[in-house]
């Protein structure tokens, strides 16, 4: 941490707005958009999952005008990033805003991850955006069915037990997930200072 | 070098999440504290969005949203380098900006402002940094809008940023203003980053960057977390 030349430019909110910017197609404008939810494509070797939620607010208020973004690796724990060995056909990034949905979810589908090393757990990172938010949250989605990968996987275990439950998805349905961000309350999220 | 090292978001810089003077930050920010986690592939990794994610009008909100005409309002030259902390540039990456038009009023739907809509703007627009980390894209200066927050409330001109940068720890959105904007001194989102930090949100007016007869120039260079800790990985 020593030695820096230039210090970081400030965080500020993505606003009400972003939509025609950041989500255009998912919402309708005439515009194009770099990710949206839908993952993978259908022939995309690996299990095809969907992971639904919605992000609620110290009230319990569903957010209807978050941005929710993944990233992960593809079915074969391959990274995408253009130094490793990604999967040409799987970006591993999607964004999806929770305004368009009827009940203000996100619906992501996707291939279930790989696991990026040996002892980590299969995860996907969480990147959420939103109005009244001035500095974007970074938490982690692992699945309720991989039980004894989450045991051992150095980030979940840094995480006080009685919290972990809030960064697992719940099996809802066959390959169907459901994962809630609270953001603040009872069952608040973990987020991470990455 | 293990990924302890790698560079954290300054506290100091950033906004505090909850920020009372601005309202909506009440209800929308978590009140556990952080948990500090050390940076595996999944953090010291990002999408790739180079110049293939971009189409050749994507830099030019003056053209961009035209239905056949220009948009109106004082046309500007929006450009500057994205570097890390370390002064290196972050290049090839994707900068996505959005905006509201001369009048204040944005496209989005939910912007019920009674300013008028500009037939021929859109306000969106992407640009990839090149070898030296420099972006620039064509547009129209931003009108100043109210909105609900506190009595007579207006937000200063502005321009929304979204990067990702090399990492998704590096991951930014944030907003550039304008030099010498008597709103800033009264905008509750702006003054959520400290002082000290939050003038580097301000873009320069710059001469040089001015293109003669045709639109001003301004320069906003963006520094985005983390240093190029590949070196140190071989």
């Amino acid at each position: 941490m020593t030695g820096k030349l230039l210090p970081q430019t400030p965080s500020q909110t993505v606003g009400p707005y972003f939509a025609y910017g950041l989500t255009a197609v998912q919402y309708g404008y005439a515009n194009t958009q770099i990710a949206d939810g839908a993952m993978a494509e259908q022939s995309l070797p690996g299990t095809h999952i969907r992971i639904t939620g919605r992000v609620l607010d110290m009230d319990g208020k569903v957010v209807p005008d978050a941005i929710v973004e993944f990233w992960q690796a593809d079915s074969q724990g391959r990274i995408a990033d253009g130094k490793n060995t990604g999967n040409s056909r799987f970006t591993g990034f999607g964004r999806q805003g929770t305004g368009p949905d009827p009940e203000n979810r996100f619906v992501f589908n996707t291939v279930k991850p790989g696991k990026l090393a040996p002892d980590e757990a299969p995860c996907i990172a969480v990147i959420v955006l939103m109005r009244g938010l001035l500095s974007h949250l970074y938490t982690r989605i692992y699945f309720d069915d991989e039980a004894a990968a989450n045991a051992t996987d150095p980030v979940l275990q840094t995480v006080p037990e009685s919290r972990r439950a809030t960064l697992i998805a719940r099996t809802v349905a066959l390959n169907e997930y459901r994962f809630d961000i609270h953001l603040q309350g009872a069952d608040e999220t973990v987020f991470f200072d990455v | 070098m293990t990924a302890d090292n790698s560079s954290k978001r300054d506290w100091e810089t950033h906004p505090p999440y909850n920020f009372p003077a601005y309202t909506s930050s009440v209800a929308r920010s978590p009140r556990q504290p952080l948990i500090p986690i050390k940076h595996r592939l999944l953090e010291r990794s990002a999408p790739v969005y180079g110049h293939e994610s971009v189409g050749p009008l994507d830099n030019d909100l003056t053209k961009n949203g035209s239905k056949g005409g220009e948009p109106l309002g004082e046309r500007i030259i929006v450009t500057g380098r994205v570097l890390d902390e370390d002064g290196r540039p972050v290049r090839n990456t994707l900068v996505e900006v959005w905006q509201a038009n001369a009048a204040g009023r944005y496209v989005h739907k939910v912007d019920q402002h009674a300013a008028p809509l500009d037939p021929n703007f859109l306000g969106a627009g992407r640009v990839v940094t090149d070898e030296e980390g420099r972006y620039k894209f064509y547009t129209i200066k931003p009108g100043a809008y109210p909105w609900g927050n506190h009595a007579n409330a207006w937000r200063p001109n502005h321009i929304h940023f979204s990067l990702i940068g090399n990492t998704i720890a590096s991951r930014l959105v944030t907003q550039m203003y304008f030099p010498g904007d008597p709103l800033l001194n009264f905008d509750p989102i702006y003054q959520s980053a400290p002082v000290g930090a939050r003038e580097r949100m301000i873009s320069d007016f710059s001469l040089d960057v001015t293109e003669e007869g045709f639109a001003l120039g301004y320069i906003f260079n963006i520094v985005l977390r983390g240093r190029n800790e590949t070196l140190f990985e071989a």
